[in-house]
C-alpha cells in the first residue's frame, strides 16, 4: 500500500490514511482517543462518555471507579500543566488514549513538557514504582501532608494516587525533541 | 454565620453549611480543576467557625469521587475542624462510602488515621 501512496490522488490519500487509523484502532482495541486543545470542559465530556461506556458493558464497580479516577488525574494532568511554546518551535497536542489489551485497560497520554521537568517527574515516577502498596499510601500521605497547593497542581501527589488506584507499574517514556522541549508519554495498566 | 447552599454539578460536590437547619454536608463529585477556588467559600466559612463556634456539629461527607487536589482540601477542612474540636468544641464528622466502593472506605480511614477527630465511617447501600 505504501508503494502505491504517492501514485493517489488526495482523496484516495485521505481514505487510505483513515482506513489505516480504522484497522490500527480496531486491531488495538483502542475505545477512545483524543489529541488536541485539552481543557476541564473537554475533561468533562471524555470522561462522560467512558462512564456511560463502561456502565453499558457492566464493568465491576471498583475497576470502573479507579479507570475514571486514573482518568481524571491524566486529563487534569494534562489541562493544568501547558506549557508555553514560543513561536516557531514545533508544537505537539497532547493525546489521550484509552483501550484494552487482553486482560488489562490501557491509559495512555503523551504532551510536550519542558526538559527541566524530566528530572524532577522522572525521580518520582522511579519513587512511585519502587514502592509497595504500604509504602505508596505512606507517601501519599505524607506528600499529601506537606503539599502546598501549586504543587498540588503538579503530577506529584496525582502520579502517587494513580499508582495506587491502578496497583501496577508506571510505564513511561521521555522523548527529547529539541534542548528545551520533550514529549512525556505515560503508560497505566489496570487489570481487568 | 453565613449558610452555604452550592448545588452539586458533573465536577463539583453539593455543599450545605446551614447553622439554622443544622445541615452540614459535602456530597457527590468533587474534580474541579480550580479547588482553591472553589472551596474558598468553604474555608472562609471554616474561618468564621474558629470564631463562633458551633456545638456538636455533624459534617456529613458522603463523595462519589474526588480528585487529588481535592483531597488535599479534604484534609484541610477536617484540619480546620479539627482546631476547633481541640479548642474544646464537641463535634463529630460522617464519611459515607458505597458498600461497593473499598477506596472510597479506606480514604476514610486515611483521615481518620491523619486527625484527631470523631470521625464515623459510615456504609450506604447504592
Amino acid at each position: 500500500m505504501e508503494n502505491n501512496l504517492n501514485n493517489m490522488t488526495p482523496n484516495q490519500k485521505s481514505l487510505s490514511h483513515i482506513s489505516a487509523f480504522h484497522r490500527l484502532m480496531d486491531e488495538k482495541d483502542i475505545a477512545l482517543v483524543y489529541c488536541g486543545e485539552f481543557s476541564q470542559e473537554l475533561n468533562k465530556t471524555l470522561l462522560a462518555f467512558t462512564e456511560r461506556k463502561f456502565k453499558a458493558e457492566n464493568l465491576e464497580d471498583n475497576t470502573r471507579r479507579r479507570i475514571f479516577n486514573i482518568m481524571v488525574e491524566l486529563l487534569q494532568n494534562i489541562s493544568k500543566n501547558k506549557v508555553e511554546i514560543p513561536e516557531g518551535t514545533p508544537e505537539i497536542d497532547p493525546i489521550f488514549m484509552l483501550g484494552t489489551q487482553k486482560d488489562d485497560y490501557l491509559l495512555m497520554s503523551s504532551n510536550m513538557i519542558s526538559n527541566e521537568k524530566i528530572a524532577p517527574l522522572k525521580s518520582r515516577l522511579d519513587q512511585v514504582n519502587a514502592l509497595d502498596k504500604e509504602g505508596l499510601k505512606q507517601l501519599y500521605k505524607d506528600a499529601r501532608l506537606s503539599s502546598t497547593f501549586n504543587e498540588t497542581s503538579g503530577a506529584g501527589i496525582g502520579l502517587i494516587d494513580i499508582a495506587r488506584k491502578a496497583e501496577s507499574k508506571l510505564e513511561y517514556n521521555f522523548e527529547e525533541l529539541d534542548d528545551k522541549y520533550s514529549l512525556f508519554s505515560l503508560l497505566i495498566r489496570i487489570s481487568k | 454565620m453565613e449558610i452555604i447552599n452550592i448545588a452539586a454539578t458533573e465536577d463539583t460536590p453539593k455543599i450545605v453549611l446551614d447553622h439554622q437547619q443544622g445541615i452540614f454536608e459535602i456530597s457527590g463529585r468533587s474534580l474541579p480543576e480550580d479547588v482553591v477556588v472553589f472551596y474558598a467559600p468553604v474555608m472562609q466559612w471554616l474561618d468564621d467557625l474558629v470564631k463562633n463556634p458551633i456545638s456538636n456539629l455533624e459534617l456529613a461527607i458522603k463523595l462519589e469521587y474526588f480528585n487529588t487536589a481535592s483531597s488535599k482540601l479534604i484534609l484541610d477542612i477536617l484540619l480546620k475542624l479539627e482546631e476547633i474540636f481541640l479548642n474544646g468544641t464537641p463535634l463529630k464528622i460522617k464519611w459515607f462510602y458505597n458498600s461497593s466502593d473499598s477506596d472510597m472506605k479506606e480514604a476514610g480511614e486515611e483521615y481518620s488515621e491523619i486527625v484527631s477527630l470523631p470521625l464515623e465511617i459510615t456504609e450506604y447501600q447504592s
